[in-house]
């Protein structure tokens, strides 16, 4: 009885593959799969390659002899690139710390202020302000906010003159580099603004409900269940925002009139310039050793902003980890 | 007054609360305060009259409350009061953008601006249609390339790497990607090129390998995030047909989430279509129309705002006027895509189980 019934067993799906041969769609697996892993690769390829072209075509402005460099270029390279390294970062840092306090203000107002039919309009509005090309703030930025300010810098030099921040003879076109920081902390806001609220929102509901009910105020529930719950993520978002702050172009090349000082007075015409905007007003007219020195500059701003994003993206992802085990 | 005589009785049990009207109306005289002392002082400052009537509310609050309420909810008032002004204050350069873009933009948001280019124009008239052509271009085939590329990574990352290495640091490093600076993006197209066909070749094309650098973290970000949200009880009924793994991924997980992937794709040409820098330096300046795209260089929208305002002729105001109206448009198109986007993603969202 036993026998027959073992022998359909095992020969029937033998038979049906001898008969059917290897099914001919199961080909497609590898192939699609290969595709698949292969874009995911080309991307890391990608961003190899960025960093190799930049370093190649750089590579004659490192290692060029100086005296060929003052000759044919822009000086020698160090020297040359040192004052807009810190006007890059500069710009970036005065950007920041306009934008930090008022970003955290709108996270906590869309996230725990407002009514709640309101907060998802409310946050698609801020989104907007993402989604404004930066030329276009560029455009407005020199055109209708750098007119606008000069009244305030000639206020602020009268009076707080013996802050060195605000000392120095004052702009007349108010084109300075604290214009182009309050360009670049509308820029970046969105961006702080919106990982902000997110992590305010993953607060946990019940640290909350227990701080209201053991009486705080709303701002000491905020200060003692939502903060320190949130501080890893408000750190990433800053980083963030400072990556991109660092590398952002227009708004900065049309707004400020920059050279190669380096100096703390935000209310000057003698402003330092950030690599970013220098790449862009020369590199038009660019030629030879000038033009692997603008595409150097370009590896020292990539270098700078991939440290940045990749601390940024650590904390991130530690933070998931740790939310993730909760 | 009942109020106030109880918060200023110390045997009462409860503390001390202000009147409900005691908030607006201290605005309302704050503003009143701060308006008219500007029009004294200042000839009627409007932005001097508004920050000196929030300054004003803020004091008088602070001190009836400490006085009325105790210091724990005047420090609960002054952070609502703060955090309120913080995103009024966001909303301003949004409104002025707004308002200015749309107000200078006007004057030559015309047909000659989408019929002319700038062949031959020198001074008044002209327009920016080699500048959209140039755009539409540009951005078309930076879609090309980076949508096949980054909707295979995300089919990568979340159906076949789960959690092995290398998709682990395809995550990284498209997050990293997203970081990188736009004018960066450029120089490697640049170098390309200079590698490829000799230094100082722009074309439209290398503005497109700039732009998809930047397009590709983007549509990787969203694609993926919209097919980890496809169940998996669709793929086990696939399986269970005995359908192959690539089958039931081409016919059952992207057809579920094809309308976030599309909403997502728009969202990512959107943020792209107003980069300026890459393709200043990839694509290059031109004045007239330039079709081929593997051949010149090539004008885009952004380039052509940049450009007039930096580079004006005489008279000034008529490139000014250009490049205002090149702003219209570009935030016009933005939004639209935006919209357009966001409704897609909407109207035909998969419906994930419950």
């Amino acid at each position: 009885m036993t026998k027959p019934v073992l022998e359909t067993s095992t020969t029937e799906p033998e038979g049906m593959l001898a008969s059917d041969g290897p099914d001919p769609k199961r080909h497609g697996d590898p192939v699609f799969r290969g595709f698949a892993t292969g874009a995911g690769i080309l991307i890391l390829a990608i961003l190899a390659a960025v960093a190799a072209f930049l370093l190649f075509q750089g590579a004659p402005a490192l290692i060029a002899d100086p005296a060929a460099l003052t000759e044919q270029g822009y000086g020698p390279f160090w020297a040359w690139v040192l004052p807009f390294i810190f006007g890059t970062l500069w710009a970036a840092i005065l950007a920041l710390v306009i934008a930090v306090p008022i970003a955290i203000g709108i996270a906590l107002f869309i996230s725990h202020y407002a009514p709640r039919r309101l907060a998802q309009p409310l946050g698609y509005v801020i989104d907007l302000l993402a989604a404004v090309p930066s030329v276009v703030f560029g455009l407005w930025g020199g055109l209708v906010l750098a007119p606008a300010v000069v009244p305030l810098y000639t206020w602020l030099n009268q009076n707080l003159s013996w802050i060195p921040l605000f000392s120095g003879q004052v702009s007349g076109t108010g084109r300075t580099i604290l214009t182009a920081a309050i360009v670049l902390a509308t820029m970046v806001l969105p961006i702080i603004t919106s990982l902000c609220r997110e992590v305010f929102l993953q607060a946990p509901r019940l640290h909350e409900e227990a701080a209201l009910a053991l009486g705080a105020t709303q701002w000491e529930m905020i200060k003692l269940a939502v903060f320190p719950y949130a501080r890893p993520g408000i750190i990433a978002a800053i980083m963030l925002g400072l990556g991109r702050a660092l590398g952002e172009t227009m708004a900065v090349s049309m707004v400020l009139s920059g050279s190669a000082n380096i100096t703390i007075q935000v209310l000057t015409s003698n402003n330092p310039n950030t690599i970013a905007a220098v790449i862009a007003q020369g590199f038009p007219e660019a030629f030879g050793l000038k033009t692997n020195e603008l595409i150097a500059a370009g590896l020292v701003l990539f270098v700078i902003t991939l440290a940045v994003n990749m601390v940024a993206r650590w904390i991130v992802s530690r933070r998931a980890a740790y939310s993730g085990a909760n | 007054m009942t109020t106030l005589t109880e918060s200023l009785n110390p045997g009462a049990l409860t503390s001390g609360r202000l009147p409900r009207m005691a908030e607006p109306g201290i605005l309302v005289g704050a503003a009143i305060t701060g308006l008219t002392i500007s029009a004294l002082i200042a000839g009627g400052n409007i932005a001097l009259g508004v920050v000196l009537a929030y300054v004003i509310f803020l004091v008088t609050i602070e001190i009836v409350a400490r006085i009325v309420e105790g210091p724990r909810q005047a420090a609960d008032r002054r952070a609502r009061s703060l955090i309120v002004g913080a995103f009024v204050l966001a909303l301003i350069p949004l409104g002025s953008v707004t308002y200015e873009v749309v107000k200078n933009g006007m004057a030559r948001f015309d047909v000659n601006y989408f019929s002319m280019s700038m062949r031959n124009v020198v001074g008044e008239g002209g327009g920016a249609a080699h500048a959209i052509t140039g755009t539409l271009w540009v951005t078309g085939m930076a879609s090309l390339i980076s949508v096949p590329i980054g909707l295979m990574t995300a089919i990568y990352l979340s159906e076949y790497g789960s959690r092995s290495k290398l998709s682990q640091s395809i995550t990284f490093f498209v997050d990293v990607m997203t970081g990188i600076p736009s004018i960066v993006a450029g120089l490697f197209a640049y170098s390309l090129m200079a590698m490829l066909f000799g230094p100082g070749t722009v074309s439209g094309f290398a503005g497109s390998i700039a732009l998809s650098v930047l397009m590709i973290p983007v549509v990787v970000r969203s694609c993926e995030e919209l097919l980890r949200l496809v169940p998996n009880e669709l793929r086990e009924a696939s399986y269970a047909l005995g359908v192959p793994t690539w089958l039931t991924i081409v016919k059952v997980v992207v057809p579920t989430a094809i309308s976030g992937i599309v909403s997502g794709v728009i969202l990512a040409v959107a943020r792209v279509i107003g980069e300026t820098a890459p393709l200043l330096i990839a694509a290059g300046f031109t004045a007239s129309l330039n079709n081929n795209p593997f051949s010149g260089p090539m004008m885009t929208l952004p380039v052509f705002v940049y450009d007039s305002y930096a580079h004006p002729g005489i008279p000034p105001q008529a490139y000014l006027d250009r490049a205002w109206a090149g702003a219209l448009t570009l935030i016009v198109i933005v939004m639209v895509l935006n919209l357009t986007g966001r409704l897609i993603a909407r109207r035909f969202a998969p419906k994930t189980g419950r």
